[in-house]
């Protein structure tokens, strides 16, 4: 499910390149035109969103929803400014921010390695399977409780735990990258006298690097979840005790601040993780 | 038998299928080539000549029997034999070029030199304009020319060709086969090449080794005399070519029919 919709996703992100005009065609229309085109299409394209905010703001000013619970987007929008300006948000940010890359680039420099020592030896792959279908299936925030109980409540445990939920996506793609490269590319390789090392290093890992990659996003996305929940459940700062304090003090517009500020986030760190998956698989 | 190149003698090889049966490919399999010689090796598909272009190619081992090349046993894939596969096998990452350095960076040559020959078997194979696109902006003939270069590129002194244009189309084929015929006779190297086109065995080859359907056993061997191959004129009309042709037919017809016809 998550794949599907990640995917269209990537779609979504690649459309506007191709629906710019083209430089093909015959005739090519006037400025005027092309212009009017280019501005429907973004038009189109954030018009979701943009009936999205417009309920948001309207439902409480208009009486349609509760103002104490759901604050205007526009109010929103003010009380996030307040906390850029006064420092706070840049505060709870980085220390989000470095929990989660933290854990993420553990995760990707432990999960790619091993995954692709793990794929080399096929036994090995086969054995260890049905077991990595389990860990990568289980929910990670179910054994925070554990994480807790071993690491304590600081930064140890939500680092772990964040390291320990992205490792799995990445080694599981790793190893099904590694394994399903096309073996007739891999005979007429060996045919030119490449083996051992140089054949992992010069066909295998690039072979395998977009597979490895889609893990990669799929982590990204996993490190901002368990991030948020972490901070939820025990922090002292961060994004998710901006938003759990906020509600706790009954600041409903601090707490949308903190909400929009970690979608922001989400958002953006897909759209870099989506550009570099691109990159990556360049003419595939 | 001193001169020959390749020797296979009294060659089987048996395959594990996916249901744990053991399937006879190639069957007590004899023959030689000599050097320099251009051999077609003709048979239904699913007759175990991939299998054995394989063995000559050393990737995989022959059950019972010996491989030779220069009278030394075959033990395993080396750069004194390029092989071609049908479906190109090139890295989508690695422009043309890249594609034909692959096996000499490898190999350890110095860059300049890798440059160099680059250039030089892909302007033998009619692509210096293309050394820098990738595999996905090429046709299906440029991929395989690039294929061919790729395995010209560290002068082998025989090429191993796998159906390699069965998947283009008739017109670039017969393009491409001329085109061989020419690199075959610039780079002097001992051709072993594999198909299931009658016509492209019998206009490739100075000689034509039928196979049995499985398990794959050579039926006949047929020299094949075409004098100026790549003249002006329609060769493949002419009634030599055509008599070769109604005898290889023949040959394979029966092959065919006991392969599709069901057993009982």
């Amino acid at each position: 499910m998550v794949d599907t919709a990640e995917k269209s996703a990537v779609r979504a992100a690649s459309t506007p390149a191709a629906l710019s005009p083209a430089p093909t065609v015959p005739e090519s229309p006037p400025v005027g035109a092309k212009l009017g085109r280019l501005i429907r299409t973004v038009a189109w394209r954030s018009a979701a969103v943009l009936i999205f905010l417009a309920i948001w703001q309207f439902a409480p000013t208009l009486g349609w929803a509760d103002r104490t619970f759901l604050t205007p987007f526009s109010e929103v929008i003010r009380a996030l400014w307040e906390l850029a300006v006064s420092g706070e948000l840049w505060e709870d940010v980085s220390i989000s921010l470095i929990r989660s890359l933290s854990g993420f680039f553990i995760a990707i420099s432990v999960g790619v390695p091993l995954g692709l020592l793990i794929a080399w030896y096929r036994g090995v792959a086969n054995f260890l399977n049905p077991l990595l279908t389990i860990f990568l299936n289980t929910a990670a925030v179910a054994l925070l409780p554990v994480f807790v109980l071993i690491l304590g409540i600081d930064e140890t445990s939500k680092i772990a735990i964040i390291a320990y939920a992205c490792v799995w996506p990445v080694l599981y793609n790793t190893i099904s990258g590694a394994r399903n490269v096309d073996p007739l590319l891999i005979k007429s390789v060996q045919s030119l006298g490449v083996k051992g090392p140089k054949l992992f290093q010069k066909v295998i890992l690039p072979a395998a690097l977009p597979t490895i990659f889609t893990g990669i996003r799929l982590a990204g996305a996993a490190s901002i979840l368990i991030l948020i929940t972490t901070e939820l459940v025990g922090a002292k700062a961060g994004l998710g005790y901006l938003i759990s304090s906020s509600q706790y003090n009954f600041q409903i517009p601090q707490m949308y601040a903190g909400i929009v500020t970690v979608a922001a986030i989400g958002v953006g760190f897909n759209a870099l993780l989506v550009y570099l998956e691109r990159r990556v698989s360049h003419g595939r | 038998m001193s001169t020959a190149k390749i020797s296979v003698d009294r060659v089987s090889k048996t395959f594990k299928s996916g249901a744990g049966q053991t399937v006879l490919a190639v069957d007590d399999v004899s023959f030689e080539v000599a050097d320099r010689e251009f051999v077609t090796l003709v048979g239904p598909s699913g007759c175990g000549k991939s299998t054995l272009l394989e063995l000559i190619g050393g990737l995989t081992a022959p059950t019972t029997g010996r491989l030779t090349l220069d009278g030394i046993p075959i033990t395993g894939p080396g750069l004194d034999r390029g092989i071609v596969f049908q479906q190109y096998a090139l890295l989508p990452w690695r422009t043309a070029a890249a594609n034909v350095e692959l096996g000499l960076e490898v190999a350890g040559l110095p860059k300049r030199e890798r440059v160099e020959r680059a250039r030089a078997v892909l302007s033998l194979v009619g692509l210096d304009q293309f050394r820098d696109r990738y595999p996905h902006e090429l046709s299906g003939g440029m991929r395989q020319r690039v294929a061919i270069a790729r395995s010209l590129a560290y002068e082998p002194k025989v090429l191993l060709m796998d159906e390699p244009y069965a998947a283009l189309d008739a017109q670039t084929r017969e393009l491409l086969q001329g085109e061989l015929l020419t690199i075959w006779e610039r780079t002097k190297a001992t051709v072993v090449f594999i198909t299931h086109g009658i016509e492209e065995a019998i206009y490739l080859g100075q000689r034509v080794i039928v196979m049995t359907s499985r398990p794959g056993r050579i039926k006949a061997t047929i020299p094949i005399e075409l004098d100026d191959r790549r003249g002006s004129g329609d060769i493949r009309s002419t009634a030599k070519f055509t008599s070769y042709r109604h005898e290889l037919w023949e040959l394979l017809h029966h092959e065919v029919r006991k392969e599709v016809a069901p057993v009982g």
